[in-house]
């Protein structure tokens, strides 16, 4: 838990594809792109390989956010992961909105790997956002 | 075409039996899959191929030990085959459906035989209620007379069956609104019918009573969906609805759409080392074992809900009983509106989580 005097710092669990948002987040790091440092970058190859219960599993462990990150719809390097990563998306958002849980935890975004800018702002953006909305309670949670 | 056979001496069973041994005799199927009085008298589903057994066939008893898709699926997964019959409830045919798209069943040398459904008793139930053969006739007269007041002794999942017929069958017997002392009435494909010597019949007011049901069903499901909701949207979420699980694993041997040889919970994916847990009880103070339960149930809810027909066999497994169907039904709903897809209606629909649109949800991913 990141946590320094009472300022709620958010954890972010990232899974990125290989071929867009995970290149995006390395042009940032080269482009020396100032972003918040609360997000953890996990790498696949593709945003369709993303399992679901890996995105349930950060949840329940108490990860504040969980950003899924895929090339631009029309540019899976596997020409349709990330449309089938939406839908996957979709559905868990559905399950967890009606099991009780807060879905907007979850985020899908698409960032190219020229995207270096948008990688840092969406970071900016997620942390914002998820300090608005405070701690997953799953954080504490620990009958799940 | 419809068609009807009459009953002799009001002895609907028999009459239905000797129906069962004309498919066998006039060579339409090769076994048949069919619900069986055993000789202690309990009901299991078997696979026969002499037709005189078929006199201890009994798919009228209002049990259901399981869901007979799976052991349909079984057989008819892969070449080479028989020709088999399958003697299936709505629920049951509604699971094969589904299994058939995700290739644990084929539809080629299967006669997929759907019986209207009155609601049956768990394993227990029909057990105190001394296992009668005549069980069903009060069943199906209250759900035509008294379709809002089901039997009380009745499984959780059928008080809520808002589907106790399943078209699409290649026979369908039709026993909901109709007179079954005197006559089963059946729906099956014309060429079928002359080969088994029946002739036509005209339509009676079966489909009013169908509607009744429905519509009472209906009603009740959508109250039972809205208790289970307000709980599952409530403080304590599906955690709490949950909270007894002893991670038994039952509800998904038993499910019909469960249908991995090796479920990621039984994986090596979940072999953790010893300081795995200790790690996860320093990070939370102290960490419930079995681990990952709420992982079970909303992975379980995420790989089948979509799918989920109701029958409602998780329930009956739970040694806690824990109403894992009802959640499993009313998710599954949910997810059903979202995707435009109903578990077993068709064929054609492709499951939602395999196929997909390039400009659907633009507002999810940004």
């Amino acid at each position: 838990m990141i946590m320094t005097d009472d300022a709620f710092e958010p954890k972010i669990i990232a899974f990125l594809c290989n071929w867009c948002t995970y290149t995006g987040a390395d042009l940032a790091g080269t482009s020396r792109l100032q972003y918040p440092p609360n997000v953890r970058i996990i790498r696949l190859m593709c945003s369709g390989a993303v399992d679901p219960i890996y995105v349930l599993k950060a949840d329940l462990m108490g990860a504040d956010g969980i950003l899924i990150g895929g090339c631009h719809p029309g540019d899976c390097h596997y020409q349709e992961g990330n449309y089938k990563a939406r839908r996957r998306v979709v559905a868990l958002k559905e399950i967890l909105k009606s099991a009780g849980f807060d879905d907007e935890r979850i985020w899908l975004r698409w960032i190219s790997a020229s995207e270096g800018t948008r990688f840092a702002d969406t970071i900016r953006e997620m942390t914002a956002a998820m300090k608005e909305m405070g701690p997953n309670p799953t954080r504490v949670e620990w009958a799940v | 075409m419809k068609t009807l056979i009459p009953v002799e001496n009001g002895n609907t069973l028999k009459t239905l039996q000797e129906f069962l041994k004309s498919l066998l005799q006039n060579g339409v199927v090769d076994v048949l899959l069919v619900p069986m009085r055993t000789p202690g008298n309990t009901v299991t589903p078997a696979l026969v191929s002499d037709p005189a057994l078929l006199d201890s066939a009994d798919p009228l008893a209002p049990v259901m030990p399981g869901n007979a898709a799976t052991l349909a699926g079984k057989l008819s997964v892969r070449a080479p085959r028989a020709k088999v019959g399958a003697v299936l409830r709505s629920c049951e045919a509604r699971a094969l459906v589904e299994l058939i798209k995700m290739q644990q069943a084929a539809l080629e040398d299967l006669t997929l035989i759907a019986l209207d459904c009155a609601g049956t008793y768990s394993v227990p139930v029909f057990d105190k209620k001394d296992r009668g053969e005549g069980m069903w006739v009060d069943l199906f007269q209250n759900a035509a007379a008294q379709p809002d007041v089901p039997d009380p002794d009745l499984r959780a999942a059928c008080k809520i069956c808002e589907q106790p017929v399943y078209e699409g069958a290649q026979i369908a017997i039709e026993l909901l609104g109709n007179n079954l002392s005197s006559e089963i009435r059946l729906t099956m494909a014309d060429e079928l019918g002359a080969r088994l010597g029946l002739s036509e019949s005209q339509p009676n007011g079966r489909l009013a009573v169908v509607e009744k049901l429905v519509a009472a069903r209906t009603a009740q499901r959508d109250a039972e969906f809205q208790v289970i909701r307000g709980k599952l949207e409530g403080e304590q979420g599906i955690a709490g609805v949950f909270a007894a699980c002893i991670r038994c694993h039952n509800c998904m041997t038993v499910c019909p759409i469960c249908y991995c040889k090796t479920c990621v919970f039984k994986s090596a994916v979940f072999d953790h080392e010893p300081m795995q847990f200790v790690d996860w009880a320093k990070q939370k103070g102290a960490y419930r074992l079995p681990a990952d339960t709420m992982l079970f149930h909303l992975t379980r809810l995420n790989h089948m809900a979509l799918s989920c027909v109701g029958c409602g066999m998780c329930t009956e497994a739970c040694p806690a009983e824990l109403p894992v169907g009802m959640v499993f039904r009313a998710i599954g709903q949910r997810l059903g509106q979202t995707f435009e897809y109903a578990p077993g209606r068709s064929l054609e629909e492709p499951l939602p989580l395999i196929t997909f649109k390039a400009d659907e949800w633009t507002e999810v991913g940004e």
